[in-house]
Formats: C-alpha cells, structure tokens, sequence
C-alpha cells in the first residue's frame, strides 16, 4: 500500500499556479493544469482535442521554469517540477491588454449583427482581459460578407481571428481538409479551393469551436441570440453513436444542437445530419393529431376516435388464430421506455411475439446482444480494429471519427472486409474486398492463412498482412450490416468464425438506427424479451409480473411481411416504421402493406407507409419527450424534453398504455419513471441502472449495458446540479448556455486524469459482465465446455453473484442469494448466441450478372433528413457505381444512363465508374430520391443479382418501377 | 489553364520519388506547372493535389504563401521594380514610374500583348546596387532608364531569351541528381507508419 502511495506521488509534477502549489500530470499543458485547479488563462487557439499551434499568443502569462520568469504561451508548455505560472502579473495583464488590441485591429466589431454575440469568446474575454480601448484608427480589411463555403457554412473572412481551430479541426479531426488558409501576412484568409466546397459530413463542427463568429450555419444563422436561448443536455439520436448534446431552443421551436464533450462517445463532435436535422422536428409536416381511414382519405380525427378504431381492429386481429395475426414492425425510433412498453403490449395484451425493430435492414437480434459486446473505447484501443459493416464515414459518422483517430493518433491496425471501398479504406492496414454473399469465405481464409505456419513474405500481400494483425493481442470487430443487398448470414457465419478462432474478440456493433439496440434490450425482435433474454428461459420470470406470454417465438421483419402479404396477418402495428421506404425490398413490403388486414401507425410524419394505414396515431419526436436511449454500445443514456409536441401527439409509451386498457389490459404503467424503474427491476441485463445512477454524474456519460460496478460504488451519488462537472451541466431541467463549453473554449465535460484515467479498453468495457468470453467467446461462462445445459446456471450464478439479492420486501427481485423463495423463478440467463444456423449459399455467378452492393449515404430519403430543408438537397441522387471494366462492354461511357434489372425490377439510372467497385459488383445508395435499389432487392436471394443494359437514348427517368 | 502535361507528370513522379513522403515535393511540383504556364492554374494546383495525395485546397494554402508563385496570368515576362528603401533614395520610384511610362501600364497589370508584367517589390537584397529590378528574377543591377528601355526592345524582339527565359522557367538545365549521389534513404529511412 505504502510503495503504492509513494509511487503515485512519483507520478504527478509540482507546479505553483497563482501563488498555490497544485499537482499536474507529466506532459500536461501548463493551460489544462491550470484550469482543472480553478485559474483559466484566457485563450482563442487551444482546444483540448486537438493538437496546440500556439497561434493566437492569447495564453501567454508568465511562466517561470527554473530561468527567471518569462512570457510564455501555457498551451505549448508542458509543466515542469518546480514550475511558477503567474496569470495575474502586471507583465501577464500587458501582454493580455496587447494580444487584444492586436487581435482587433481587423476585427469588424459588428457584433450587434453577428450570431455570435452574446455568447463570443472575444467579446467575453475582451471584456475580461482586454484593454478596453484601441490605438488603431485606420482602416480595417474587408472581405465580401459572408460568402458561402458550403451548403451548410457561412464564412465571414472580416471577423476571423486566424486561430486555425476550424482548419486544424477539418484537417486533423476529421480528415477533410478542404479549408486552409490563403495568401499571407495581413492578406491571410481561411477560405476553399476554387469550386471545392468545405462538403464534410462534420463541418457543423468548425461553427461551434470557432471562437468568434466567423463561420455560421445556415440553420441557425439569424434565428436566435444567445440569451434567448433555453437549453438541455441530451443524447442525439439521429443514429446508434448516441453522441452527447446540448439541444437548444427558443420560442419553443428548437434552433440549435451543439456538442458535448463527453469522453467515452463523441468528444464533442457531432456530424452535420445529427446537428442539424432538428429542422425535420419543427417541420410542418409533422403531424399534431391522429388520422383514421375515411374511404380513400386519411382525415383528421380526436384521439378517442383513432383510439376506439386501433382497438377495434387489434381486437378483431386478436381473435383471429395464428402467431403472426397480430404484428409489429419498428420501434427503433422509440426510447427505451416507449420501446419497453410496447414490447409488453405486444407480448401481453396482443398476445403476440411477431415483433421486430430492425426492419430486415440489420442482423438477427441473437447475435446482436449475444455476441461478447465491446465498447467504443475497447475498439479503439485495440492493436486490431476488424471491420466488417457499412461505410462508416456515411452511417456512423462519429464512430468514424473515434476509429480514425485511433489508427491515425493510436496506431490502431485496421483490417477492413468490405464488397466495396468505404470512407475508412484509407486508413486500413489492409483492406479487403470479399463478393456480396461471401464474407464469411473471406474471414476462413484470413482465419487459416493466420494459423498456417507459412507466413511467407507477406508484407506486400494484403491478405496476409490482415492474417498476421489477426494474430495481435486484442481485437475488436466492429460489426454490421456491409449491403443491404446481401442476406445478414454470411457476416453473422463470419462473425461466428471469428469467435471460433479468436477467444479475446469482442465486437462493437455498427447498426445504425437510432435506438436499435435499445429496442432490441427492450425485446422488439421475436423470441426476445426485456434485459436481453430469450422468450423461453425468460418465460418464468417474466410471466410472473406480466401474465401469460406467448407460447412460441413470433416472426422477424420478413416472416412479418411474408406473412402479411399472404394475407395471414390481420393487424399490421407500424411503429415508426416505414417498410416501403427501409424495408431493403420494396416489392414485398407493398405487397405487404395490400395484404395486412389493417394497418395501424404510430409515427411522427405520414411517411409513405404511413399513407395506406388504416389508423395513424400521432407520437412525439425526438426533443419532445423525455427518456433514455441506448447506443450501439449498449450505453444507456437520458434524454430530455425541449419543446412541446405539435398539436396532440404524444408519446409512444403512453398510445401503448392506452391501447392496453382499451383492450382490457393494464400495463401497469403510468409515467415515465415508473417504466424505467420496471425495466431496471425486471430486465435481467438492466438491474443496477437505477435513475438515480443514470442523473448523477455518472450517467453524465451514459451508463453501459452489462457493465454494473460494485453496488457500494454507486451509493447516493450527488445530483448533477450540485456537481461540479464542467460543460453544459445539470442533466434535470434547464441549464444556463455555458458558451466556453460549448464552443470548447472553456473545461470540457473531460476525466479527472488524477481519478478517473482509465486506458481505453480497459476489461470493464468489453461487453456483459455476465456474459464471460468462454473457450468458444460465445456465451460460455469462464471454463465451462459449450455444453448447452451447464451453460444457464453458471451465467445465472455469475449475474447472482454481481447483484446480490437486493430488494426489499415489495420489491419483486427474485434471487437465488435470498435462497428460499420456494417457487420463485430463476432470474433467466442473458443471451447467448452459438452463431447461425444453416446459411444460404450464394448462386454460382453466371458470366453476364453482377452483384448488386447498397448501402445508405449520410444524406438520403430517410423521414429526418428528407423534412430538414438544409439537408435534403444534399442527398446525391440515384446514380449507380460499377467498376470501369464493368461498363466498358457496353460501350458506354462515365455518365450514361443504363438500365439495371433485377429479378425484383428494372431501373434506369446514371452509371459512373468507380475503380473502389470491384469488377463484378454493381453500387446503388439505398434510400436515394428517386433510387431504385430497395425496388431491385430480392430479400429471398442471398445475393441480389442484376443486369446492365444499355438503354435507347434517354429512357424513361429512372423511377424505381 | 490546363493540368500538367504528360511530359511532366513524369517529371513530377520522379520528383516525388526523391522525397520520403510525396507532400514534400509539392513546392518543386508548384514550380513545374509555373514553368508549364507562366503561372499557375487552379487545374495545375488540382493535378499537383491529386499527384502528391493533399486536398486542392491545401495545395492552394502553400502556393499562396508564395508571391512568386502567379495565380493569375502574367506576361511572359514580370518585371519586378524594387521600391524599398535603398532603392528608393536612389531612384526606385523614378525608375518605377519610368517603367510605368515605357510598358504603358501601372503595377500589377500586363501589356495588352502579353509580354510583360509590371510590378512594384520590397527590397530584392541587392541594395549594394540600387535601383534594381529583376525580370523574371534575373537581376538588372544599377540600371538606367535607357537601359530599360533598351531591355523591354530586346525581349520583345526576342532578343536576349538566353539571358531572360520566359517566366516560370527556374533554370535552363535541369539539374539531374543521378540515384547513387542521392543522400538518405527516402520513404525507406522513415518508420512505417508514416512513409
Ligand atoms: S474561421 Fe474561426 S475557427 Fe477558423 S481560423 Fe478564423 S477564427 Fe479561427
Ligand atoms: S454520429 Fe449519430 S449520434 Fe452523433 S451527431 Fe451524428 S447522427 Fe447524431
Ligand atoms: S497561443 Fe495559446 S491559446 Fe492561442
Ligand atoms: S532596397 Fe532595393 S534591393 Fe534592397
């Protein structure tokens, strides 16, 4: 113990800032030490993700390192023993006074007309360090007002500082580097090429950090000043990443998304369709009351009306006989409550198990939350990062900034598997291209070349390179869905070969709908319930609190809409879902649509599903209601109303109770928390996550699924308001806007690098605590043969063994510890997943046909970004993409239309070549205005094979068919 | 206006091959397409971006740095007039204006025939024989107003090119360091991961 303390001490450096002595760590800047001991030392250039330029010379105090004091820059010098640091020197105050006066020499000074102003880091530090009045009296430069550096960004030369934040973060953070600056001297300008745009997917952020109001969003500009504003923290749930955000508004429209740093997620950033796509939720598209069916009309009815008519036709549904006469197909929209709620309606009331959140756009829920999970950190701490999923730069684009910065900055290995190149085939090692349908062929033949002994000179051979990083220590596969084109087997085979060969792997899912995995821990998927067990260990446990279950699982996405389309369906509930435009074959999913008996949706827009329901319930949206979501990490974090819902929508959870009671059942849930708090009593996965753990600083950064510490660990937290957490704080209520914060000027929601440094991938984050990686990686508790009937109990002992027995006397929390509660049933095991079972192999490829690759673009016809007027017209349009060997034959060239059928369809679209298409594959963006791919998709082939064809002249514009 | 011809996408390939990390050739590349053109075209910073792996925009940031590199069309040949302060006791602005009279243009512009642009430049570091201008950056030390004259008759005669290249032209005789005189070891001499 003693050696321990003593060998702490030898960790830290000695510094006196301000007169006090106070301990900073080796190698941290002197401005970063200062400021976690309370002295901020004003500053324009440094940000503390990302590299020191010492640019603006605003830091310079002085400093004395052993030589006599001096003026230097603290966000350049790392402290040093011994070191004095004098921020409030006569000498510390003059250079203050003069970097000011310098800095504004050129400085327009229209603050009155600037967004900025009121919340400017150079109006605020100005005020506080400035000298209040300018020498200066000629004439200042100018530039044109605002010009435009893209869609989204606004540049206004006159104001900016030239702190190099906005280029240092397009060139080093996100690896855009497409703004730098111009010209020299007193002529220097941040500014594009010529006919190059500033296009990144994450330039919302340069607004946010540049520290006055040199760059603007279109969205926001003119909308709002600072003190109007009213703000909460939460989660962006524009897709699974889950990153931190302060969301803004005013007038009870919503104007703004800013990031939050928060360290195990996002850093801060955000990408430009998270930030900006709120425009979609004040839309006036959405819709403020129900709809029901009136002949061919969908008109406007009260909540009673709509209500009585869903009853009506789910009772109807009920009595007919069948497991699927009763279906529900989405709720990746939803939060965790609402998605907790239905799951019980459905399993309940409606007696059915054909539930599915994923809409035949992901993988199979088993192997999802079966699979030993990592979390972000994990993965980008491992030696080899193994991606096998979409593009993604265009479907996760933060956890594309996390993995780029790791094999960038970490030295992180990349082995990519992919049917074509993707925004992350720069930054791997080795990246590989597999036929659609054949990835697991791939991974076999990486996994034997690992072990064979052969390992030649491998160094040119990519295949062999991606063999030997399959070799290192650690690796983390992040895992999704590569196209939309290709049935989910294959990668589910190939992930189970990689659980196979590799015993430490665990994996980072890559789906990408906003609360998927938090609907899949709520049980939307067939054969599933809450907490991440199946219906049949599950069953005892749940159908004491919740009655009768039904008897066998239900139907997935696709059986749902077979079955609807064959007529056997009698009530198809659309949960946010929207089949027609998601669902990957769009042929089925109209078919479906005819066939259901009725249809009833629950959504925030009249999507093109929406429009041939039978009733359409109005919910509230994102920034409307409260809640938890959970991200692909499995991170449950909250979120928090802003505005109001339009007109009378509300949320999902309570149109589930409604109904429930309509139906004659009782969900037993009345608010918000009283649903969180049944999910933590009841879901086996979730028990631990109190909501006093997920508001107190803790939950500041989400609380992972799996990963519940000691019970002593989280004993009455401090509430958020009392806390000292920097950033935007406060998680309950309204918080003031912390312009520093939020523009990264000032403390960051950032570890305590003295408590709470833990190395990235460290063990807690890799997966379920439960769940131990066996000899098979699988599910298998820890020395345990993969024997089936050993494998319950010994996960059930370990899950015991974490929470004790807890609970008090009215307090439902069956346990074994408590040992004799007689007929009690077991708290059932978490999931496990052995991998899949037989898998389809793809047809012989005849000469003629290609295989068709599609997956989503950041921009596309999705419900969000089609309402959000500043993004919709950045969705690129149909075209398709096929390698230049490919188009030769038909003798045409880059730019041409040509047809493409399927067995599905036919479209004509715009080919271009691209050589990052293998020879043999054909590219089509999914979910494009006016794409034909989900029109093509064949979701009974393994593979979708297509043809193309020239077409006379200019056919027809290429509609789907 | 046009990228680089095949010629020297060549040449700039074996530049880059000289270099540990092809970015570090983009200032000699920056001179092969000003030597191509004159000046150097946004097409020509596009290619260069493409050949040394940079954004356009990047490359764009460093040939601005850079007043010797033109981002407009100049004459074929740019007169430069020092008017620093050496210079200036000793007649630079009389010889600026002199130049002004004789081309028939003001600073910064180019004669109507393309052959020459005027313009006025800090000290030129040869402030022991002042005034002084340079074409093309050849020097023309202590230099009177008939001889100015008598320079602008010859370059547009076509006289005298041997000593004044068109501009862009660094030198006449490439300079061929052959491989065995080569010092380091290139790409090979850095640590993999950032060859
Ligand atoms: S635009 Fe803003 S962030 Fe970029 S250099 Fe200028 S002041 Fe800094
Ligand atoms: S990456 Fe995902 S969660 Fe993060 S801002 Fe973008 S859409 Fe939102
Ligand atoms: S020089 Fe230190 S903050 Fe800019
Ligand atoms: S002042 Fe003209 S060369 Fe120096």
């Amino acid at each position: 113990m003693a050696e321990q303390t003593e060998q702490a001490e030898k960790t830290t450096v000695t510094i006196t800032v301000d007169g006090r002595q106070v301990e900073a760590q080796p190698g941290e800047l002197v401005i970063a030490a200062a400021e976690r001991h309370g002295v901020y030392i004003p500053r324009f250039c440094y940000h503390p993700r990302m590299r020191s330029v010492g640019m603006c010379r605003m830091c310079v105090v002085e400093i004395d390192s052993g030589r006599g004091p001096a003026l230097q820059p603290a966000c350049m010098l790392p402290v040093a023993e011994g070191m004095t640091v004098d921020t409030q020197s006569a000498k510390s105050k003059k250079v203050q006074d003069g970097v000011l006066e310098f800095l504004l020499i050129n400085h327009p000074l229209d603050c009155p007309v600037c967004d900025k102003g009121g919340e400017c880091p150079l109006q605020d530090q100005t005020l506080a360090f400035g000298p209040g009045e300018s020498r200066f009296v000629e004439e200042k430069r100018h530039f044109a007002k605002p010009i435009a550096i893209s869609e989204l960004v606004y540049l206004d030369r006159e104001r900016c500082i030239l702190c190099d934040r906005c280029t240092r973060f397009a060139n080093e953070v996100a690896g855009d580097p497409l703004i730098s600056f111009i010209d020299r001297g007193n002529h220097t300008q941040i500014n594009t090429f010529p006919d190059e745009p500033f296009a990144s997917y994450f330039s919302g952020n340069t607004v946010q950090i540049c520290p006055v109001g040199a760059l603007l969003a279109k969205p926001y500009r003119f909308r709002a000043r600072p003190w109007d504003l009213d703000q909460v923290e939460s989660t962006c749930t524009s897709c699974s990443v889950g990153c931190r955000i302060a969301l803004q508004s005013s007038s009870n429209r919503l104007v703004r998304k800013l990031g939050v740093d928060v360290d195990p997620v996002n850093w801060g950033w955000l990408c430009d369709k998270g930030r900006f796509d709120f425009e979609a939720i004040n839309s006036d598209d959405r819709l403020g009351a129900p709809l029901v069916r009136q002949g061919e009309e969908l008109a406007q009815a009260s909540w009673a009306e709509a209500l009585a008519r869903a009853t009506e036709a789910l009772d109807r549904a009920g009595r007919r006989p069948g497991r699927e006469s009763i279906a529900v197909l989405g709720g990746a929209r939803l939060g965790n409550e609402d998605a907790y709620a239905w799951s019980k309606l459905a399993r309940t009331v409606l007696g059915t198990d054909s539930v599915d959140a994923q809409l035949g756009d992901g993988l199979p829920a088993q192997a999802v939350l079966g699979l030993p999970r990592a979390t972000i950190d994990a993965a980008c701490g491992a030696d080899t990062i193994v991606l096998l999923g979409p593009d993604l730069k265009e479907e996760l684009p933060v956890l594309y900034l996390r993995l780029r910065d790791a094999v960038v900055n970490r030295g992180a290995k990349l082995v990519e598997l992919s049917p074509v190149e993707t925004g992350m085939t720069r930054y791997a090692t080795a990246s590989l291209r597999y036929r659609p349908g054949e990835a697991a062929q791939l991974v076999r033949s990486l996994l034997e070349l690992r072990t064979g002994d052969d390992r030649g000179n491998g160094a040119a051979d990519p295949r062999r390179q991606a063999a030997e990083l399959l070799r290192a220590d650690s690796v983390v596969c992040v895992l999704g869905r590569p196209s939309l084109a290709e049935a989910p087997e294959p990668v589910c085979e190939a992930a189970a070969a990689l659980v196979d060969a590799l015993p430490g792997i665990s994996f980072l899912s890559a789906l990408r709908r906003a609360n998927v995995h938090g609907a899949l821990d709520m049980g939307l998927a067939p054969g599933l319930l809450p907490g991440r067990v199946s219906l049949e260990k599950g069953r005892r446990w749940f159908s004491r609190e919740w009655g009768s279950l039904p008897s066998e699982p239900g139907l997935d996405a696709t059986g749902i809409l077979e079955a609807a389309a064959n007529g056997r369906v009698a009530c198809l509930v659309l949960l946010g879902a929207d089949p027609l435009a998601d669902f990957p074959d769009r042929d089925l999913a109209r078919r479906a649509l005819a066939g259901a008996g009725s249809v009833i949706a629950v959504d925030s827009f009249l999507t093109d599903s929406a429009r041939q329901a039978d009733v359409v319930l109005a919910a509230s949206s994102f920034g409307e209601k409260s809640g938890t979501t959970t991200n692909l990490e499995g991170r449950v974090s909250r979120l928090h109303q802003k505005v109001t819902a339009p007109g009378t929508a509300r949320a999902d959870w309570m149109i589930a109770a409604e109904l429930a009671f309509r139906l004659g059942g009782d969900l037993g849930l009345d608010s918000l928390e009283a649903v969180w708090d049944e999910i933590e009593r009841l879901a086996p996965s979730h028990q631990g996550i109190t909501r006093e753990r997920l508001s107190s600083p803790e939950g500041f950064d989400g609380i992972v699924v799996g990963d519940v510490p000691d019970a002593s660990d989280h004993q009455a937290p401090p509430s958020m308001a009392q806390s000292d957490s920097p950033g935007i704080s406060g998680v309950a209520g309204h918080v003031k806007v912390d312009t520093l914060a939020s523009t990264g000027m000032g403390s960051e929601a950032r570890p305590d690098p003295q408590s709470g440094d833990q190395p990235a991938g460290a063990p807690e984050a890799l997966g379920q605590a439960a769940t131990v990686t066996g000899p098979r990686g699988m599910g298998y508790t820890e020395g345990e043969e993969p024997g089936a009937g050993a494998e319950a109990e010994a996960v059930e002992a370990t899950v015991e063994a974490e929470h004790g027995s807890g609970g008090g006397e009215d307090v439902f929390r069956p346990s074994g510890g408590g040992g004799d509660q007689g007929t009690t049933p077991q708290r059932p095991p978490l999931l496990s997943w052995a991998g899949p079972g037989t898998t389809r192999p793809p047809p012989p490829r005849d000469r003629y046909s290609l295989r068709l690759v599609s997956s989503r673009r950041l921009y596309d016809d999705g419900t969000l970004v089609h309402h959000s007027p500043s993004l919709a017209p950045l969705a690129a349009g149909a075209h398709l993409r096929v390698h230049p060997g490919d188009l030769q034959p038909l003798g045409v060239s880059s730019g041409t239309r040509v047809g493409i059928t399927s067995s599905r369809g036919r479209a004509v679209l715009e080919a271009v070549t691209d050589p990052g298409v293998p020879q043999g594959t054909v590219f089509v963006a999914f979910n494009q205005p006016g794409s034909a791919a989900s029109g093509l998709i064949d979701v009974g082939q393994p593979v979708t094979e297509v043809r193309l064809e020239t077409t006379p002249q200019d056919g027809d514009p290429g509609s789907g068919g | 206006m046009s990228r680089l011809n095949p010629g020297n996408v060549e040449l700039a390939r074996t530049i880059i091959s000289r270099y540990p990390r092809p970015r570090s050739a983009l200032i000699p590349l920056l001179h092969v397409a000003q030597e191509q053109e004159g000046w150097v075209s946004p097409e020509a910073m596009a290619h260069i971006a493409e050949l040394v792996d940079l954004a356009p925009a990047e490359v764009l940031g460093t040939a601005s740095f850079y007043g010797m590199f033109k981002r407009e069309p100049v004459g074929r040949y740019v007169v430069s007039v020092c008017t620093n302060i050496s210079c200036l006791l000793l007649g630079g602005e009389e010889l600026l204006e002199h130049c002004e009279r004789t081309l028939g243009i003001k600073p910064g512009a180019t004669t109507s025939d393309g052959m020459f642009t005027l313009e006025d430049v800090e000290c030129i570091a040869a402030c022991t024989d002042a005034p002084c201008l340079q074409v093309n950056y050849r020097y023309f030390l202590r230099i009177s107003h008939d001889e100015v004259d008598a320079l602008v008759d010859d370059l547009r005669a076509g006289r005298r090119t041997d000593e004044v290249p068109p501009h862009g032209t660094l030198t006449r005789v490439r300079q061929d360091i052959r491989p065995e005189r080569w010092v380091g070891r290139g790409a090979e001499g850095l640590p993999p991961e950032i060859r």
